[in-house]
């Protein structure tokens, strides 16, 4: 396997292939960087830094290349942040506003199906949810799927976020050696 | 090759295999009217498990109190498969793999912060309960979440990391689970009618299942033996289905290279009863020219039971086979779908010895997995 791009966003900086490219907020970092998508803003915070570094992976990749592309996150949090915010609309019976534009948010693998209608992907999507971002499983799970699949590419890494102050993403495009 | 060697369900209907089986084939179902429940200001029509038959069973296990009645769920599910099984769950080639999509969510309505809100946490104290010495691994992918972890352990087993994969699919519904379905208005306030022309919305349910594979070099003939699965995504929208199946098209496409048409005695499709859901199946198993196969769907026994549908429904499906009847569709009585598909509300007999097992989902995801009695060759 190997590495070709990698990506990090944090509240701190975004950088790619370790070199930073912005500081800022997220939504800064989408007007300044990508900008043609409103669907950005209707987004949970997992989603817009999942997003946001596929984004900045994947838009000079070829689009034949991406149909039969993987997505494999990972994250310890998953939605709960969003999950926190939807809690909070059905607690008191008196202030009773369940949404379903917020309720389809509480589902962590929602940020891979963003991602796969941004760039047209139809291959797997998966969401992994480990205690700890550890490296040598991702690889485990990654190469496994490599192994079991042909996928042209996969997205894969490491996608939490808690708060607008919390949050990391750190992103890769993965090809299989076999193949190149 | 990878076979199944233990299985268990514990569902409203039951807390064996064996029971879910029986009441399946007897027509039998949990689902009921609820006026209020979860404190819910809207009735609805849901399969629930008595607490208490569950927690009784559980402390049998000698477990203390510290667990929630999910992780009490799914640790009573995993013993019963595991006696079966005869294997060691404290060896360091055991993983655990948890299939849930919301876990504990229902702790966030006493602390916003609960630590048990962590899907992380409550799988490893799941683990825990059985001395596992691996970080297990949750696949958290809405309603395909069930074939993603039998696929995500055949594929740990495969790779050669482990020998043996313990696969647990839960979910128990809550205040939070309800509302936001209702709030889609996807939900049906009677019982839900697979396929059918009348069909309006899907009951939701709660169950446990589990199943443990093996990696072996050799296959008995009347083991299950897995022989393919795919996941794909249709990129079309987070909340509906696609159109044109594309997703699972691709699935069934990717999993007929595995089996032959002539060895599926069924597909156990999603079969959901909402409008979009259906529609769409019936155009993706036209779409890969399986109109002719017995199709059924089991949410009208149990309801959608999300991270448990999966499992329990693939278990479903190695029983009937191992007794040579395809289960009924309950609540299907006349096709409602462009396509038709070739459904029935009664048992059917069959002498083939394969599924297909499919599900799609939220975040345009659809997974399928195929097994086989006895090996490749027959």
């Amino acid at each position: 396997m190997t590495e070709v791009k990698t990506v990090m966003l944090s509240p701190c900086f975004i950088k790619v292939d370790g070199m930073k490219i912005f500081n800022g907020s997220i939504n800064d970092a989408y007007r300044t960087l990508i900008n043609d998508y409103p669907k950005f803003f209707k987004m949970d915070g997992l989603c817009k830094i999942g997003f946001l570094g596929a984004e900045l992976l994947l838009r000079c990749i070829a689009s034949e290349d991406k149909e039969n592309a993987a997505i494999i996150l990972f994250g310890r949090a998953g939605s709960l942040s969003t999950d926190r915010n939807y809690q909070k609309t059905i607690s008191n019976l008196n202030n009773y506003f369940p949404s379903p534009a917020l309720f389809v948010y509480t589902l962590a693998n929602i940020v891979t199906g963003e991602i796969a209608i941004r760039h047209k992907i139809y291959g797997e999507t998966s969401f992994y949810i480990t205690e700890e971002n550890d490296p040598q499983m991702m690889e485990t799970v990654i190469k496994s799927v490599f192994e079991t699949s042909n996928p042209s590419l996969i997205l894969a890494g490491w996608v939490d976020y808690e708060t607008e102050n919390n949050y990391l993403a750190e992103l890769k495009i993965v090809r299989n050696q076999k193949q190149s | 090759m990878i076979r199944k060697i233990a299985d268990n369900i514990i569902s409203p209907l039951g807390l064996t295999s064996e029971k879910n089986y029986q009441a399946v084939v007897s027509h039998n179902s949990a689902l009921s009217f609820y006026e209020d429940a979860f404190g819910l200001p809207e009735p609805c029509f849901v399969s629930l498990l008595d607490r208490q038959v569950v927690s009784t069973a559980f402390n049998g296990l000698g477990g203390t109190s510290s667990y929630s009645f999910f992780e009490k769920l799914c640790i009573l599910s995993i013993s019963r498969a595991l006696i079966n099984a005869a294997i060691d769950s404290q060896r360091t080639d055991v993983v655990f793999v948890l299939s849930t999509t919301k876990g504990n969510v229902d702790s966030l309505a006493i602390n916003l912060e609960s630590e048990a809100g962590y899907i992380g946490v409550s799988a490893e104290k799941i683990a825990g309960f059985f001395g596992n010495p691996n970080k297990p691994i949750v696949t958290s992918n809405a309603c395909i979440s069930g074939v993603c972890a039998q696929i995500a352990a055949i594929r740990l087993l495969l790779a050669g990391e482990y020998k043996y994969a313990v696969v647990v699919g839960a979910d128990v519904l809550s205040r939070f689970i309800i509302s936001g379905f209702q709030s889609f208005k996807a939900l049906s306030y009677e019982n839900c009618k697979p396929y059918d022309k009348d069909r309006i919305g899907l009951n939701l349910g709660e169950a446990a299942g589990t199943m443990i594979l093996e990696r072996v070099d050799k296959v008995d003939s009347d083991d299950w033996i897995y022989v393919g699965s795919s996941i794909h995504n249709d990129a079309n929208h987070i909340s509906g289905p696609s159109r044109t199946g594309e997703g699972s098209f691709r699935v069934l496409v990717d999993i007929l290279k595995s089996i032959r048409k002539e060895e599926i005695a069924f597909i156990n499709a999603h079969g959901t009863a909402t409008v979009y859901n259906d529609e769409m199946e019936s155009i993706a198993i036209h779409r890969a020219e399986l109109e002719e196969i017995p199709v059924n769907g089991l949410k009208g026994f149990y309801g959608h039971t999300l991270g448990a549908a999966g499992v329990i429904e693939t278990i479903l499906s190695m029983q009937a086979i191992d007794n040579k009847v395809i289960l009924p569709t309950r609540g299907y009585e006349t096709s409602g779908t462009t396509y038709h598909l070739n459904l029935s509300n009664s048992v059917r007999k069959t002498e083939k010895q394969g599924f297909i097992k499919i599900l799609s989902g939220f975040g345009g995801s659809n997974a399928g997995i195929a097994y086989k009695k006895g090996g490749y060759n027959d």
